[in-house]
């Protein structure tokens, strides 16, 4: 947005408005559920009542990537799907972050062959990884909020410098 | 179990019927794949084994050298008896075709889809040979034995190289590139 | 008057894609629809997006080591997938597991049988809107999960059977966690069935949808839950017993009209007969080892190994070169969440498979799907995609 962007050239009131926008963005994710395997499963325990993920702010799923703030890629892409999530990476709007749930998004898990992308970051850049096959809900929610420590820290400018955000499609 | 389902089919077939075996309990008759389709709908129409429960194929590279490569296997249950039969046939490697089974059942279809996209057995007469479970761009029929495990076909371009850093074929070494433990040529 | 615009509108089939990343497509498969409207002319279904090479990768790998990938399967209900592999290769090897090993099989595939279809049902009321419904029905799983977690060290997926027996006996306390946990379930259920069995808005989103005939069924290859909801009284637990199940009463629950509504009562119903083969085999469980005494294919105990040469080269023969079992095939079956789990496993005497394939119960089921799907609505599609319980792990393999 155009006027954050200038105050960032004013550091005496950039900290301070860094600080609110941040605070505020970090603790009402909109997340978007890109579920393909058995880390769904845990994925579901998380976001229930007995692991609850909605004390973080982040409780409610977008299915659009136009209105979800973080991508969060649950279980094993395979060569087929990945285009698929390229475009859904492309789709959102800054700011954005994807978290890698489960060793299959990480790295593909056990998977070596053929089929399996090995780990979401060979196709789109990635800013928390949650290793685990599946990840217990506790470790979920310690992500989480190791992204919003993450997401603490930004600046107000970051859509224009770092270089997650440049376009990867033609 | 279903011996008097294959004495029947010996009846009706002498000359399809290659081999015949009731290992493990499961009554297998392998055929020849010309009378594959006359034996497939005697065993479901006059015999009643009306419940499509499997097809697929296995290849046999350089296992049993004096049979053909590819042989595809279908499993059946009659559900008025409860009794199983496995059919199988051989295909050679030159020409792994064979006639499909989806005008007797609705369910053969697919099995048969993603036995071709695997295996490469051309299903004669089939009404959709489509890619199943595999993308159209890729090229090779990935469960054959030839096909290496770790042989990569991305279909967008990658951020970063997926080649295996730890690979070692079977006639490395166990203890792979530690240097001391290397030939010296 | 009464004016018919039909012949002066131009009108036109849509053609849109259900797209694989889809919140009501449990995972990720594609539907292209044909559509008139809202109503559908024709559904090509498109799977394999989870295509992950587990037929490959159990070619590369040894007997005991495919356990883990056998997990990932049908992952809402692992152990089931478990026991049904293990099973393929007993058959091909001839041996029988002890008492005690069939009947903790047998209970811990009851436990992962109800948690298929709790997740399963939570699912598909979840899709149709009711959000709170799916919070009871995980919160029924998370009993199971945490029980699972005190005998196996995981909550999903689990790699608990070997060749031969299991990884190591349930431990204490056991027994009383189980009846505890049956008897909130029962609890949770009775509010579940007051809160949909008969809801008005519930019945008309799923009666008479998604039908399918008795002989379509049969022709496609179809087992389990959708089978019996159109009457067919077919269960391998009852027409083929396996393990321990002969040893046990209970009913196979069988539907009439072949719609959603008869699928979510025979779902219903059977986690009520899950809960009593439960119970009864807690209360007659046997004692004596889990693992069958044969050193082909099971470890010597740690007191052998360090003491004796002969146990010391078993358990290295072992861990280094796992099992052979004689050259042959085998097909080996369990009843699964969606019906007929089986594995087809060829072996030609060495430690790796020549072929394992897995028969999986919702691929016949979803290539019906395609077919009921002619003549519904849009909104047909949730309920009946719902009923179906598609699992990407098992049907993309």
């Amino acid at each position: 947005m155009g006027l954050e962007t200038k105050l960032q050239s004013i550091p005496a009131i950039a900290s301070k408005v860094e600080f609110f926008i941040n605070w505020a963005r970090k603790w009402s994710l909109f997340q978007y559920p890109f579920v393909t395997a058995c880390c769904g499963m845990e994925f579901m325990s998380t976001a229930c009542s007995h692991y609850d993920i909605a004390r973080f702010g982040a409780e409610f799923p977008r299915f659009t990537p136009r209105q979800a703030d973080f991508l969060l890629v649950v279980g094993t892409i395979s060569h087929k799907q990945a285009p698929i999530l390229r475009r859904v990476y492309e789709q959102m709007c800054a700011p954005k972050w994807v978290v890698a749930f489960g060793a299959c998004a990480c790295t593909g898990g056990f998977y070596d062959n053929y089929a399996t992308v090995q780990g979401t970051d060979k196709v789109i850049p990635v800013d928390v990884y949650i290793p685990g096959c599946p990840p217990r809900p506790e470790m979920v929610l310690d992500g989480l909020m190791k992204l919003q420590d993450l997401i603490q820290k930004e600046k107000l400018d970051e859509h224009l410098t770092h270089p997650k955000y440049k376009p990867m499609m033609p | 179990m279903s011996i008097e389902a294959v004495e029947k089919v010996k009846a009706r077939f002498p000359e399809a019927i290659e081999a015949a075996h009731s290992q493990a309990g499961d009554d297998t008759v392998r055929v020849h794949r010309d009378s594959w389709l006359e034996v497939l709908g005697f065993l479901r129409k006059p015999l009643g084994f009306d419940l499509f429960v499997d097809l697929t194929a296995v290849d046999y590279l350089d296992r049993e050298e004096e049979l053909p490569r590819f042989e595809v296997v279908v499993h059946l249950r009659n559900m008025a008896t409860g009794k199983r039969i496995r059919v199988k046939s051989r295909l050679p490697e030159s020409d792994p075709s064979i006639q499909s089974l989806s005008l007797l059942w609705k369910g053969a279809n697919w099995f048969e889809r993603e036995c071709h996209e695997m295996y490469g057995i051309l299903f004669k007469d089939s009404p959709d040979l489509r890619h199943l479970l595999l993308y159209p761009e890729f090229e090779g029929h990935p469960l054959r034995k030839d096909y290496p495990i770790d042989k990569r076909q991305p279909r967008i371009p990658l951020l970063a190289s997926e080649e295996r850093r730890f690979s070692r074929p079977a006639d490395e070494t166990p203890h792979g590139h530690d240097p001391r433990f290397q030939e010296k040529p | 008057m009464t004016v018919d615009s039909s012949k002066d509108l131009h009108t036109d089939y849509i053609e849109v894609m259900m797209g694989p990343s889809h919140p009501a497509m449990h995972g990720i498969t594609q539907i292209k629809l044909y559509l008139d409207g809202e109503t559908i002319i024709s559904a090509d279904v498109e799977p394999g997006y989870l295509h992950r090479g587990f037929e490959k990768e159990c070619e590369d790998h040894r007997w005991n080591q495919i356990v883990p990938y056998t997990d990932r399967l049908n992952y809402v209900s692992p152990l089931i997938n478990n026991v049904a592999y293990v099973m393929a290769v007993e058959k091909l090897c001839g041996i029988k597991p002890t008492p005690r090993c069939e009947y903790l099989r047998v209970i811990l595939s009851e436990m992962n049988r109800l948690t298929d279809h709790l997740t399963c049902v939570g699912a598909a009321v979840m899709e149709l809107g009711a959000f709170s419904g799916f919070l009871y029905f995980v919160k029924a799983r998370e009993l199971y999960y945490d029980l699972m977690e005190s005998v196996t060290g995981a909550r999903v997926t689990y790699a608990w059977t070997r060749v031969g027996g299991m990884r190591w006996d349930i431990p204490e306390g056991f027994e009383a966690q189980s009846y505890a946990a049956t008897k909130e379930t029962r609890r949770i259920l009775k509010e579940i069935d007051g809160l949909f069995t008969k809801n008005r808005l519930f019945l008309d989103r799923v009666v008479d949808v998604g039908v399918i005939s008795r002989e379509d069924a049969i022709s496609y290859g179809i087992t389990g839950p959708f089978l019996r909801s159109t009457g067919v009284a077919y269960d391998v637990r009852k027409a083929h017993p396996y393990s321990a199940y002969n040893e046990f009463t209970f009913e196979i629950p069988v539907g009439e009209n072949g719609d959603c509504y008869d699928r979510y009562k025979v779902r219903m119903a059977e986690m009520e007969q899950s809960m009593r083969i439960i119970e009864q085999a807690l209360g007659k469980l046997p004692g004596g080892p889990v693992n069958v005494e044969d050193p082909r294919f099971i470890y010597p105990p740690k007191q052998a190994v360090y003491t004796t040469i002969e146990g010391m080269i078993n358990h290295f023969r072992l861990v280094y070169d796992d099992v052979h079992p004689p050259k042959g095939e085998a097909y080996g079956y369990a009843e699964g969440g969606n019906g007929e789990l089986g594995f087809y496993v060829v072996s030609d005497g060495g430690n790796k498979p020549v072929k394992c394939r897995v028969r999986p119960p919702c691929f016949p089921i979803v290539a019906a799907f395609g077919k009921i799907l002619e003549g519904h609505m849009v909104a047909d599609i949730v309920p009946i995609y719902g009923s179906v319980n598609m699992i990407g792990g098992e049907m993309d393999r």
